[in-house]
């Protein structure tokens, strides 16, 4: 097969195994998220952590659900590495230092993932169990939790009830992700990815480490996560060892993004407004795909960086998926990557992380932007915009702008504030615009809640590793809060009813502005940034 | 204040439940099926051909360039217009076509280049038949059984690869 095709039939399949799972998993989501009863699992849950599950909560109770949850995990995962040399499975790696377990708790609570850390000599399989691995899980579901209150904020009406965070949360986790994430690992181990509690295997006389692998990969592309259980992350043959694998963990990192486009159209009760979402996101997302994969097999050094048994397409593929969703997992070095490719990666953050996006974090960042453009299209026809019979407001459109605009502020911040460092220049590995793309994409992905790097940069410093935290935090919560605060407002609302002069929501109009809206906002933005970086090196 | 505390504790708490079943029973269930007959060894690795790490020897196939730092996995991360990583691939090629007594303009993009995780098992068929004289003449082995040993171990289904790990392996079993 020449690489064209391959790379092709490739697409082919992952495309059709989404379209296979796309009915039955939105489906079964719309239904985990509107189900009146409690299984036995989950009471027995709502009953030890005390929480009456039947008590709806407001926007704003719900929205110290999520900080309070979020907070207790990053003490609980702070104090874990901490104290690591006293647990078992520690193969003597030590207690984590200060600065970068503050930096790996709020990463993998935020969902980002982002790893200032070679797992290998730094964490033990404890640690990767009882911390990571749960995060991997809950951060997930908080996503998917603040995405259901946002789409009740749409369907409900004259209330100021929102649903209850615990259960959205706990649902998520058991209904949705546990089973699958179970099944993948299976699956995955079937395929060669390991499983082990020893420290490392004999390989022709030397040793390289391994870990209990499957069980994190499944839930860390399925719940966008991507932090790697080793050093390469999926790129090392322990965490993807072959083709298949490899399409396996796309689909993964897929799967619940774009079935949530279906879970949206359920639950408001027009599949369409899921579906012209997902044209959205899909068009964006195989366009950007072209540019990567294009501009990676033109390279000067197309393979540096890069497994051979994946090849120049199955690395682009990955790497589109991965920066497409918050899952930030990789299985070719991104640093490697020529300007224009690399620089594909980059705008795919920088687009927001909505094509198709993280786990809830996609759904309710496109449904924010969908607000934006309605607005914008309100404007030019100097009509107050509705969306979903919900009229959009100066309250509503303010919550949509700060939570657009909180990523930018604090990614443009940071790493201008790093740029102009001394101490940054020892941090970079590559010289000239490559070097400010690896600062630029270091602070995208954390602001975006990535996790994928220019692994080269070494981020291990004070700053780094407190101002990229914070970065995190600031990316992470700004947006849940302001998507929260709009949810309620919405939900306030009575439905206003269709007329003529309503602007359709389910063609190809809506679908280009929303495109538009996507793609000018990051534009706009970013540009200056950009041509500094992966754009004066593609000129090169 | 007294809301997010009241909510952070509730946060405590359902988290000490997660932990429980997420971060001991889930990876310890996923563990407990990998012990079944026909996963364990996969599972852990075992006589596995799945990495691939330097061999001493003329007698074997040499796999690609590695940036890794043994047991963790890694690569370069450098850029294509990195003019002292450009240098150091340079080399690479000039020793590769010296090893081999070819022309540099025969050496294979996969020869020169690290791989993401520093232990790609795999090498191109071209870098393999590029090593076979080389490989035939240290071992001993007629040239057309090296051959084979190299077609025997090329696999893939979008992707075309030899897997050096286990073609060493093979070299290793026929000189016995």
């Amino acid at each position: 097969m020449s690489p064209l095709v391959a790379g092709l039939v490739q697409v082919g399949i992952v495309f059709a195994a989404l379209a296979v799972a796309y009915r039955p998993l939105g489906d079964h989501m719309a239904r985990v998220f509107r189900a009146e009863s409690h299984t036995k699992l989950e009471k027995a849950v709502y009953r030890f952590a005390r929480i009456d599950p039947d008590a709806e909560q407001k926007w704003s109770t719900y929205a110290y659900g999520v900080l309070g949850f979020s907070f207790a995990g990053i003490v609980v995962l702070y104090l874990v590495q901490r104290v690591q040399s006293v647990l078992p499975f520690d193969f003597g790696r030590g207690n984590v230092q200060p600065g970068m377990a503050f930096n790996t708790a709020v990463s993998f609570v935020t969902n980002t993932n982002w790893q200032s850390y070679v797992p290998e000599a730094v964490l033990g399989h404890a640690v990767q169990m009882i911390g990571l691995t749960v995060q991997n899980f809950v951060s997930a579901a908080v996503g998917l939790a603040v995405a259901t209150a946002l789409v009740r904020g749409f369907t409900r009406s004259r209330t100021d009830r929102l649903g209850n965070f615990w259960v959205d949360l706990t649902r998520g986790t058991v209904r949705i992700l546990l089973p699958i994430a179970f099944v993948g690992a299976i699956v995955l181990i079937a395929f060669g990815v390991t499983m082990s509690l020893k420290s490392g295997v004999d390989v022709d006389g030397q040793i390289v480490a391994n870990a209990p692998v499957a069980s994190q990969e499944a839930i860390k592309e399925l719940g966008t996560n991507g932090g790697g259980v080793l050093n390469a992350n999926s790129a090392h043959p322990f965490e993807n060892p072959g083709e298949w694998t490899n399409l396996i963990e796309i689909f993964l990192i897929l799967l619940v993004p774009v079935s949530l486009t279906r879970t949206f159209g359920r639950l408001v009760g027009d599949r369409k407004q899921g579906y012209v979402l997902l044209g959205v996101m899909g068009v964006i997302w195989t366009a950007m795909l072209a540019v990567i994969w294009t501009a990676e097999a033109n390279g000067l050094r197309p393979l540096e960086g890069k497994e051979l048994r994946f090849g120049v397409p199955g690395s682009a593929i990955f790497a589109d998926a991965t920066t497409g969703t918050s899952t930030g997992a990789v299985n070719s070095l991104h640093d490697s990557y020529t300007g224009l490719g690399g620089g594909a990666a980059l705008l795919n953050m920088l687009f927001g992380e909505m094509t198709p996006g993280g786990v809830g974090t996609g759904l309710y960042s496109i449904l924010v932007m969908a607000v934006i453009a309605m607005f914008l299209a309100g404007l030019m026809v100097g009509r107050t915009p509705e969306y979903l019979g919900k009229k959009l407001g100066r309250k509503e459109v303010t919550a949509a702008a700060v939570s657009i605009l909180a990523m930018p502020a604090v990614l443009l911040a940071g790493a201008g504030v790093a740029a102009v460092l001394p101490s940054t220049r020892a941090a970079l590995n590559n010289p000239g615009a490559h070097g400010l793309t690896e600062i630029l994409y270091a602070y995208a992905s954390a602001s975006n809640n990535n996790g994928s790097a220019f692994a080269g940069i070494t981020v291990t410093n004070d700053w780094f590793q407190s101002s990229l935290g914070l970065c995190m935090l600031f990316g992470r919560f700004v947006p849940i809060i302001a998507v929260l605060a709009l949810a309620g407002s919405l939900a306030a609302q009575r439905k206003v009813p269709v007329t003529a002069g309503t602007l359709p929501t389910t063609g190809p109009l809506f679908a280009s502005l929303l495109t538009g809206a996507v793609v000018l906002v990051a534009a706009l933005t970013f540009v200056p940034a950009l041509a500094l970086g992966p754009i004066a090196e593609a000129l090169q | 204040m007294d809301n997010f505390a009241k909510q952070s504790w509730a946060g405590l708490r359902i988290l000490l439940a997660f932990t429980v079943l997420l971060g001991v029973l889930y990876p310890l269930a996923v563990w407990g099926v990998s012990r079944l007959p026909g996963l364990h060894a996969r599972a852990e690795a075992r006589d596995t051909a799945l990495v691939a790490v330097p061999r001493e020897g003329e007698r074997y196939f040499a796999p690609r360039p590695s940036a890794a730092t043994l047991p963790a996995s890694g690569g370069s991360n450098k850029g294509e217009l990195n003019e002292d990583y450009t240098r150091v691939v340079a080399e690479r090629r000039a020793a590769v076509a010296h090893r081999e007594g070819v022309g540099e303009d025969r050496v294979p993009q996969d020869a020169v280049t690290a791989s993401a995780s520093g232990l790609d098992p795999h090498i191109s068929p071209e870098y393999a038949a590029l090593q076979v004289p080389r490989v035939a003449r240290a071992s001993g082995l007629p040239v057309e059984q090296v051959r084979a040993l190299v077609a025997a171990h090329t696999h893939g289904t979008f992707t075309t690869t030899v897997n050096v790990t286990a073609l060493n392996r093979a070299i290793d079993a026929a000189g016995r």
